[in-house]
């Protein structure tokens, strides 16, 4: 049985097997110019690309989500499997296929056959699955689907994955090879057509014309600020420099976001040859990636990935005998949401404080250590490759008008299919939550979705057929921010989710501009105040409360003005556009003191069932203000003045006798 | 290996090392060591040349970094948006009760310390935490208890395994 590190593509290749792949790089010219290529290349191709199997292989998704979900434990269980049984096979670990709610998911391909995904493979029912499949049987409950391969002969019965509902409406570009491939593994890239983009780029495009197709392409900044990429390398290749600079940033701080881990985890080569075309662009030599230490496995994996492309040559001095040189250094962020800004990750890297600078200078002016330098986000990154290939009227084809190509969204909350998803621009909203992500659950009705973080906003029911666009989003107070779509029904508090924001943002505040600092430390207490309970307020502190209230607004103007950098100047987000969607609510917290989701805990009144209650004294036991009274096996109850509203007692109760209203 | 030779040795692999690599360095003290020690600040200063308030100025900037030593089973509990929305609060809450600690702190046995951490980005799994780096997805206030008894009884394993191995040595 072969183990996973040495498979028959096995991240670590003979010296003698590089050449017969990189020419296969360099042969991607000659699809172009439809040259043929020789047959031992073809076979080779038909190996990596898994059209050819000599032996059955098992993928199992082993991205953060999948491991999280017990993909350790299966892969285990398929290994003993396979032992037991002697039977010969290659396991692949993959990325993250994007179907979070589903992982583990475990794919199968049987030589001659198509791969066939199964859902929620977790360990014990590994030995079921696999015995049913290895005896050409597909359990028709776990299975997701087969891929749609070329060539190779279908399952019956069995539908394709790409007509599955979650992914039928996406367009997969960025996200092509996550799930698919083994992202240790850089043949595999190359097989799909990797580092093709780049061979093309030096050899045949100077950087100024880069700059231009990018630019002609529409390609805007992924990362929240939608700025033309093409524009801003102009910038930076135009200023005179003998050092320029090109930094991923893949510091993806803010809540509720997972694309770059994705990206990062299932196709860290995409990353890696972006990266080196927009440091041709430019003219840099030297780039960084800026990446959250939270994510070990997408270090390891880019890590790996930096190795082998240094090995085949596609990274380090003179890449492809063109003159062009390329060193690219990992940096661990250290856990500061400011840092996702640009100059605040500048002095990060600098090694000081991560606090923004005033612009201008603009960092493609005077950037890091006061070089040119462009600042990119992984997913737009990752686009290059498509559009250096392609060219820019494919991307631009797709999309709306201002707003070109796809997008990756995180999807996540209170919908049934969670997980990762590329839809192209101009795609309803609706579709997204209601088709890919199949509706709420629980038969709870939608309430609204936040977009864009803690600089972002939310979408409320009524403007669900709104288009995913930079512009038409900011319409309603929302944003593309970074990609992350958090679901909520009607359980959830607006105002206490704008606490929760506010709570997040004057934490992460780094303190240097007075706006930012005082004024969300003061926009928490506001909103702190009108979830508190009225028996825990003294006078004074009620008239803090009225006049809270009444300054809300005006500071939140204020701190949206006169901030120094992007997280000061959105910070108010959330609780404007909480307010402007969901006032009723906000009046509700007020002027009634009650929370109409039932989600601020101190505004809910508890009292006790006397009919359910069975005497168990477990909850008197619990509360810590003794205001629960009753001897043992007789109804107790509850005594409202002494109650502070923790909850421990409905937490505790058995036998659901404690009512909060 | 002693707290300063680890310190030695973290240095060491930063031969002629300037202000940008204070945070590297920061770091994998940290990793080796657990946390940033008073001792560990004043020789990374000495070996950068930078005072010993612009070193304290930055690590206390940042969230990764600790000025105490980690328990054995180090929990770290999501509160992201996804997270929140699904009730991480509650599971806050339920661990801070279970385990007697506040965030950052480390229990008196040195078996738990508990940590917020902005996203960890699972978020199709939420509420998470993680222990040790080890992910549990679907977190209730419930089943808490059971996920810090498995570590319970995993350490009460290794102390009583490490107990016999000493009783053979003797």
């Amino acid at each position: 049985m072969n183990k996973p590190s040495n498979s028959n593509v096995s991240p670590t290749k003979n010296a003698q097997d590089i050449p017969e792949v990189m020419e296969c790089v360099m042969a991607g010219l000659s699809y172009q110019n439809n040259e043929p290529i020789s047959q031992v290349q073809t076979e080779l191709l038909e190996r990596l690309r898994r059209e050819k199997l000599i032996r059955p292989a098992l993928f199992v998704g082993t991205g953060t989500c999948g491991l999280g979900a017990g993909a350790g434990k299966t892969l285990k269980k398929i290994s003993d499997y396979l032992e037991s049984n002697t039977i010969d096979a290659d396991i692949v670990e993959v990325g993250c296929i994007g179907l979070c709610s589903a992982e583990p998911i475990v794919d199968l391909q049987i030589p001659g056959k198509t791969r066939v995904s199964f859902s929620s493979v977790t360990q014990e029912k590994v030995e079921a699955l696999l015995s049913a499949v290895f005896a050409d049987d597909i359990p028709t409950d776990q299975v997701l689907g087969q891929h749609r391969q070329l060539g190779l002969e279908a399952w019956q019965d069995v539908p394709y994955l790409d007509e599955h509902p979650f992914f039928a409406p996406q367009t997969r570009w960025v996200l092509a090879n996550c799930g698919i491939i083994d992202p240790a593994s850089i043949d595999e890239y190359i097989a799909r057509g990797g580092y093709k983009s780049l061979a093309m780029a030096l050899q045949n495009i100077t950087a100024p014309d880069l700059c231009d197709i990018v630019e002609k392409s529409g390609l805007r900044g992924r990362g929240g600020g939608g700025f033309l990429t093409g524009k801003k390398w102009r910038f930076a290749s135009q200023t005179p420099g003998d050092q320029k600079y090109l930094i991923c940033n893949a510091d993806e701080g803010d809540p509720g976001a997972f694309m770059d881990r994705a990206v990062i985890e299932g196709d860290p080569h995409r990353l890696l040859e972006g990266m080196a075309l927009a440091a041709y662009a430019i003219g840099a030599s030297k780039a960084y990636v800026y990446i959250r230490a939270e994510y070990p496995l997408a270090i390891a994996r880019l890590k790996t990935a930096i190795a082998q492309a240094q090995e085949y040559g596609l990274l380090g001095s003179n890449i492809l005998s063109s003159g062009f040189n390329l060193k690219i250094i990992i940096k661990q962020g250290a856990g500061a949401f400011v840092c996702g800004e640009e100059t605040a990750l500048i002095n990060s890297i600098e090694g000081k404080r991560g606090m923004p600078r005033p612009r201008p200078p603009f960092p493609a002016i005077e950037g890091l250590f006061g070089k040119p330098t462009i600042i990119n986000n992984v997913e737009t990154l990752a686009n290059l490759p498509g559009i250096v290939v392609n060219g820019h009227q494919w991307f631009s084809n797709v999309g709306t008008e201002n707003s070109k190509g796809t997008k990756v969204f995180a999807l996540s909350g209170k919908v049934c299919r969670t997980g990762l998803i590329e839809v192209a621009m101009g795609t309803m909203i609706r579709q997204i939550i209601f088709d890919i992500g199949d509706g709420i659950p629980n038969g709870k009705e939608f309430k609204a979705v936040q977009m864009g973080g803690p600089s972002g906003g939310c979408i409320p029911a009524q403007h669900l057929d709104i288009k995913v666009d930079y512009e038409s989003l900011k319409t309603v107070g929302a944003m593309m921010g970074s990609g992350g779509m958090v679901v909520m029904d009607e359980n959830t508090c607006m105002v206490d989710l704008a606490k929760f924001f506010m709570d997040f943002i004057q934490r992460e505040s780094c303190g240097k501009c007075i706006p930012c600092r005082e004024g969300t430390r003061r926009m928490l207490e506001i909103l702190q105040r009108i979830t508190r309970a009225r028996r825990n307020e003294t006078g004074s502190e009620a008239l803090e409360r009225f006049q809270g209230v009444m300054y809300m607004n005006r500071l939140a103007e204020v701190i949206k003005d006169t901030s120094l950098c992007g997280l000061g100047q959105t910070a108010p987000n959330p609780v404007l556009s909480t307010l402007r969607w969901f006032r009723s609510e906000y009046e509700a917290h007020i002027y009634e003191r009650r929370c109409p989701a039932g989600a601020c805990k101190e505004l809910l009144l508890y009292r006790i069932d006397e009919e359910k209650c069975k005497g168990c004294t477990l909850c008197a036991k619990k509360c810590p203000t003794d205001a629960i009274m009753g001897s043992a096996r007789s109804p107790h109850y509850i005594i409202p003045d002494k109650c502070i509203g923790c909850g421990n007692c409905l937490e505790v109760c058995r036998f659901d006798a404690v009512i909060a209203e | 290996m002693s707290h300063s030779d680890e310190i030695t040795a973290v240095l060491k692999e930063h031969p002629q090392a300037r202000r940008d690599s204070l945070i590297p360095i920061l770091q994998q003290i940290q990793d080796r060591t657990g946390f940033i020690s008073p001792q560990a600040v004043q020789m990374v200063s000495d070996e950068l040349s930078l005072p010993t308030s612009k070193i304290y100025g930055v690590a206390t900037f940042y969230n990764q970094f600790r000025f105490q030593p980690l328990g054995k089973f180090h929990v770290q509990v999501c509160r992201g948006t996804a997270c929140h929305v699904k009730g991480s609060a509650a599971v806050l809450d339920m661990l801070i009760r279970e385990l007697n600690i506040k965030p950052d702190e480390t229990t008196r046995d040195g078996l738990f310390s508990l940590e917020i951490v902005a996203c960890i980005g699972a978020c199709g799994l939420a509420p998470v935490i993680s222990v040790n780096g080890e992910f549990h997805g679907g977190v209730t206030p419930d089943n808490i208890k059971k996920i810090l008894d498995s570590y319970r009884a995993q350490a009460q394993k290794d102390q009583s395994q490490n107990d016999a191995q000493e009783d053979k040595a003797k």
